[in-house]
């Protein structure tokens, strides 16, 4: 049954064309058949995305190819869709994850007019196909069409309530910080083609990229793969480019679920394992990545401690979460990355639904100082909220353990400091989370008394997609156990090995001895629990109320990182351009245009060859009478 | 014959023009002349895409050894498509603009089409700049007389500029003339011209100078924000869609192969000019309150990208500069269309006087939303494809020991671009209605339909490109080879 896999192209299609059927009929379809086509769609394409899992994991990929996008001369760029492990396994992950968020959509958008809840959804459809181009994509080329498409999408949705200035201005950041790095991607693609001429992958029957990096110098590899992570820092809001993605919380809540689990923000993850080879063969850029990813860790868990916004303190638990997977990229977990964006994608979908959920109860409030004693108002938000909260905390047998677990180790066996720092930051992560869960659930509700009256628990399209979501976040760590405690028990691993086998081959893996496992994975899980337990028994009776000072305020104000960009980057350079514009512009050139033209106009009177002196005139005179010479030879043909 | 008939069928049309007193009956008469025209072009692109259909030949100035050569390559079909399809989007996308002495407003636009074609057809130098200056003087006619309130300081600047640019040009023409080996004005003698080396730099300027003013070219181009502000809209279409392309095709089929030692020795220079100028009218694009200063801005940095990858030569680079001279005038006439729309609805260009238009006016917003997105060469879009050819040109070219300083710079341009057309978008598009816009209507069937088929075009031209590369890929080569034979 090979052929399913050339039917690939179903997958992206359906979207696509949910994309135009929302899109073009919003002002006919009913808010329902909105809703199922924009949901149905996507179901589609999770049913095909099994259908080729299934195929992929007999061992069966494949390169299907549509039709041939860019072929000039030498340079060949097809438009294929590679079907391999990592490529499905991502295609599980979008679609599956982006049909619950879809199904969810529908009933938290209930209050939209029709017409805009269709350019939702439409939009939402729009997203998922772009990612799917982006993972699919066979080349470079094709997985920038899909990277940019992701960055548009993000763009659409963060400004999805136009009316809003700030939302709008929020989206316009996400955009531009995205397009920085899409430069950097930009230029590494041209970089390939200089040096091997193509931007195909390698595949079994086919000499791609990654069959040529021999081809490639220190310096080209090293240029190459730091361009291509530049180009994940702005995607996966890494150092610098992060600070578009807490701002991007500006739109609907399901559009964050979406951009911080199943789409957008681990196309970064994907790009660099994709390119993994390159990467081991690049031990410069290597450290580069493990130690932007720390950073980004630590940075953004600090200022989750003080964020008093239940979204704002997800969204940095995104950029933390994704400076791990970067981490583990960084010292060669290839696999544990990868497993990381899958069980990160399981609880931070469903912690955004769940705040989603609350938000949703408490009529647009999302701070929680507003908020308290959930716990008995909406059971089944909290008790799902509260399975995400320990699976993100790296809670065993939770799925979130096992990932980052796994990114850890390896980061010992490259450098213990990198471990220690990333315990540090586990430790926050536990800290953070459990100051949210506890001042959002226990405690005294401590909102008005109209908000009190309108408690209520989500329907069930809001409450089914979080209950599926707190399964996955419990179980889904289990296809990824450790060698240590159970043998042969990494499926993840076994699956994915073909996409890292070259690297595996390359890179001297180094092996903990299993007591050195046990008590790191004791360590860290112990360094969670005491978090947790710290926040917990903080923040259920008494919240944190009070306005943050001293050095609370800093992380309260994220550093100031923001201002600190506008005032260096973005300030200077507008009035640099006013400079141009008032000064050289108007000035400079315009001057010694107007200079030369007052010039002739000058020598013209006094001259004086034309009574009038309009030197206009004059020339153009001259210039009619010369091209009506011309067009009169041409009838009169001398003989 | 079809290029005899691409010059003929406007600029009979536009002398007939004149005489059609009535406004209704002059604008169907241009709309109906434009069609036509397309339908040739479109025959020439078919049918009749066999080499004698494509070239005609007649004696026309025997002393001087110049004739009524034209014919059609790839990158000139390019071209006359172009121009043959932007006059009915105009025509159609401006029915309601009122002119005065409508009929002379038309005559001349259909005379302006007519030169173009002759500018794009010309295989001798003579007539080349003969249609060069036809295709001038009707746009000086039509914004002196049909233009805002600076109209005539603004048409003597652009005057100035184009004529002491065209100077510059004639001269070289007329000593490269003296150096063909059979005394000729023929494309192919110019092709063969036995040039001193002495001389190759300052012809190399005078081109230069001629074309960059036209594209134009940093530090050539303040005529242009102006001339298209104040010039009638229909006509700065005209001018920045397909007018702006003379200068670009003037590179492409008469400097670069007629001087290819020159073009390498002195291409650093102008590309120099080129990144310069990407970033400088990025930046300014940034600062335009103006509607139509902004997109002016941002056509120059476009073209700039165009000059680089010209300046910078590589196949992969000139095949993007012919497909982005299509799609760089399908957009920008895009962008043009709303200007249009909304200033006549709201008497008003200013950004800061708009806003909230997305509330009134879905429809413009949408297709706004998605020229403005072709505009930064969002993958997908028409402008990608060029705009991706041309900066892998300039990054794998191995003569210009800048390429990689080239493309990082420039490529600032596409965050700037980003930066300039989204602010516009946000600022037209979102927030509250005021005051003045509060009153807004969404636009009508024909505006509708015209932008909507120019959407069309930009998907289609984004996703699937092969068939217009495959059409251009022959002549880009032959233009590339040239740069060899004199030059190995």
């Amino acid at each position: 049954m090979k052929n399913v896999l050339e039917l690939a192209w179903l997958i992206p299609l359906f979207p696509l064309v949910g994309f135009l059927v929302n899109g073009l009929c919003r002002n006919q379809l009913s808010k329902s058949l909105t809703g199922i086509i924009g949901s149905g769609v996507i179901l589609a394409s999770f049913v095909m995305s099994v259908l080729i899992f299934m195929q992929v994991k007999q061992g069966n990929t494949q390169v299907v190819s549509l039709f041939d996008f860019i072929h000039v001369g030498k340079l060949s760029i097809p438009f294929a869709f590679q079907i391999d492990q990592l490529s499905s396994l991502f295609l599980l992950i979008i679609t599956g994850v982006g049909f619950l968020i879809h199904v969810y959509s529908a009933a938290y958008m209930h209050e939209e007019e029709a017409p805009h809840f269709a350019r939702y959804f439409a939009y939402l459809n729009l997203f998922v196909f772009s990612m799917l181009l982006l993972v699919m994509g066979a080349n470079y080329v094709i997985m920038f069409i899909g990277w940019e498409g992701v960055g548009l999408c993000s763009y659409l949705l963060i400004g999805y309530w136009f009316k809003n200035i700030e939302y709008g201005n929020a989206a316009k950041k996400a955009f531009i910080m995205n397009r920085i790095g899409d430069l950097g991607f930009l230029i590494a693609i041209f970089w390939i083609i200089l040096k091997l001429g193509t931007v195909s992958y390698s595949t079994p029957e086919q000499t791609g990229v990654f069959d040529l990096f021999n081809r490639l110098s220190a310096t080209d590899i090293t240029g190459i793969t730091l361009l291509l992570f530049l180009g994940a820092t702005g995607k996966s809001a890494q150092i610098p480019l992060y600070t578009w993605l807490p701002d991007a919380m500006a739109g609907p809540t399901p559009v964050s679920a979406l951009i911080h689990a199943a789409t957008m923000v681990t196309a970064g993850i994907y790009m660099i394992a994709r390119s993994n080879i390159l990467y081991t063969m690049a031990p410069v850029t290597q450290t580069v990545v493990a130690v932007i990813g720390l950073a980004t860790a630590l940075f953004a868990a600090t200022i989750a401690l003080k964020q008093n916004d239940i979204k704002k303190v997800l969204a940095y638990s995104t950029v933390s979460q994704l400076g791990y997977m970067f981490l583990g990229l960084g010292v060669g977990a290839y696999t544990g990355a990868v497993f990381h964006v899958m069980t990160h994608a399981f609880f931070k979908a469903l912690l955004f639904l769940g705040a989603g959920s609350v938000i949703h109860a408490m009529h647009h409030e999302q701070d929680i100082r507003n908020m308290g004693g959930l716990k008995k108002h909406l059971p089944i938000t909290h008790i799902t909220f509260l399975l995400g909260c320990i699976a993100i905390a790296g809670i065993p047998p939770f799925s979130g353990f096992f990932s980052k677990d796994e990114i850890l180790a390896a980061a010992y066996a490259k450098n213990p400091v990198y471990w220690i720092l990333g315990v540090a930051g586990a430790a926050m992560t536990a800290f953070y989370m459990f100051r949210l869960y506890a001042s959002t659930f226990l405690g005294q509700f401590r909102g008005t008394a109209e908000q009190k009256h309108h408690l209520h628990e989500s329907p069930s399209a809001m409450t089914i997609p979080l209950i599926v979501l707190a399964i996955l976040s419990v179980v889904g760590g289990w296809i990824g156990i450790p060698e240590v405690l159970m043998t042969n028990a990494h499926a993840l691993e076994h699956f994915l090995a073909p996409v890292f086998e070259k690297s595996a081959a390359l890179a001297a893996t180094h092996h903990l001895d299993h007591s050195t496992e046990y008590l790191l994975m004791g360590i860290s899980v112990a360094v969670a629990a005491i978090a947790i337990f710290i926040a917990t028994s903080r923040f259920s009776k008494k919240p944190d109320l009070q306005e943050a000072t001293g050095f609370g305020k800093v992380l309260a104000n994220k550093w100031y990182v923001d201002e600190l960009y506008n005032a260096i980057i973005v300030k200077p350079l507008f009035v640099f351009g006013k400079f141009l514009n008032s000064i050289i512009e108007k000035r400079v050139i315009d001057g010694i245009v107007n200079l030369t033209g007052r010039l002739v106009h000058y020598t013209s009177r006094q001259v004086r060859l034309v009574q009038s002196g309009q030197v206009g005139s004059y020339v153009l005179l001259m210039v009619l009478s010369i091209l009506v010479f011309f067009a009169v030879q041409f009838f009169v043909k001398s003989k | 014959m079809i290029p005899v008939l691409l010059i003929v069928v406007p600029l009979l049309s536009g002398l007939l023009g004149f005489f059609i007193k009535q406004e209704k009956g002059a604008r169907a008469w241009a709309l109906l002349s434009a069609v036509a025209t397309l339908v040739i072009s479109l025959l020439g692109l078919t049918v009749f895409n066999k080499g004698n259909h494509l070239a005609y030949d007649a004696t026309w100035l025997p002393a001087l050894n110049s004739s009524f050569a034209v014919s059609l390559d790839g990158i000139s079909q390019v071209l006359c498509l172009l121009t043959a399809v932007s006059f009915p989007i105009i025509f159609i996308a401006t029915w309601h603009s009122n002119y005065k002495n409508a009929h002379n407003f038309f005559a001349f636009m259909l005379l302006s089409q007519a030169g173009l074609m002759g500018v794009f057809v010309a295989a001798d130098a003579l007539l080349f700049y003969f249609f060069w200056e036809l295709a001038l003087i009707p746009a000086y006619f039509l914004c002196s007389q049909w233009g805002g309130e600076r109209r005539i300081a603004v048409t003597f600047k652009f005057f100035i500029y184009t004529f002491i640019g065209s100077l510059f040009m004639l001269i070289a023409i007329i000593y490269i003339y003296f150096h063909t080996p059979d005394q000729s004005f023929s494309i192919k003698s110019f092709y063969n011209a036995n040039i001193p080396q002495s001389a190759q730099d300052l012809l190399f300027w005078c081109f230069f100078i001629a074309f960059a003013v036209k594209m134009p070219l940093f530090p050539f181009h303040t005529w242009q924000p102006d001339t298209y502000e104040q010039a009638p809209t229909a006509t700065t279409m005209v001018l920045s869609g397909v007018m702006v392309k003379m200068g670009v095709f003037g590179v492409i089929h008469w400097l670069v192969p007629v001087l290819p030692t020159a073009t390498w020795a002195r291409g650093d220079v102008a590309a120099i000019l080129c990144v310069i100028g990407m970033l400088y009218a990025s930046f300014l694009a940034w600062q335009q309150d103006d509607l139509k200063r902004l997109i002016a801005y941002s056509s120059i940095a476009h073209i700039g990208l165009m000059g680089l990858a010209i300046f910078v030569p590589t196949s992969l680079g000139i095949q993007g500069v012919v497909i982005q001279m299509f799609n760089h005038g399908i957009n920008i006439i895009g962008l043009w269309i709303v200007v249009e729309l909304i200033e006549r609805q709201f008497h008003t260009r200013k950004i800061s006087e708009l806003g909230g238009l997305a509330q009134k006016a879905p429809a413009l917003a949408i297709l706004l939303v998605i020229v403005a997105l072709a505009n930064v060469a969002l993958p997908l879009t028409n402008a990608f494809i060029g705009e991706f050819l041309m900066f892998t040109g300039v990054f794998t070219s191995n003569t210009s020991r800048f390429n990689f300083i080239f493309t990082a710079v420039g490529g600032i341009s596409i965050i700037l671009s980003a930066v300039y057309t989204l602010n516009m978008i946000q600022r037209v598009l979102f927030g509250n209605t005021n005051t003045l816009t509060a009153t807004g209507r969404d636009i009508r069937f024909n505006e509708k339909l015209v932008l909507a088929v120019l959407v069309v075009v930009i998907v289609v031209m984004g996703v699937y490109p092969k068939p217009m590369l495959d059409m251009t890929q022959g002549a880009v080569d032959t233009i590339f080879s040239k740069m060899f034979i004199k030059h190995p």
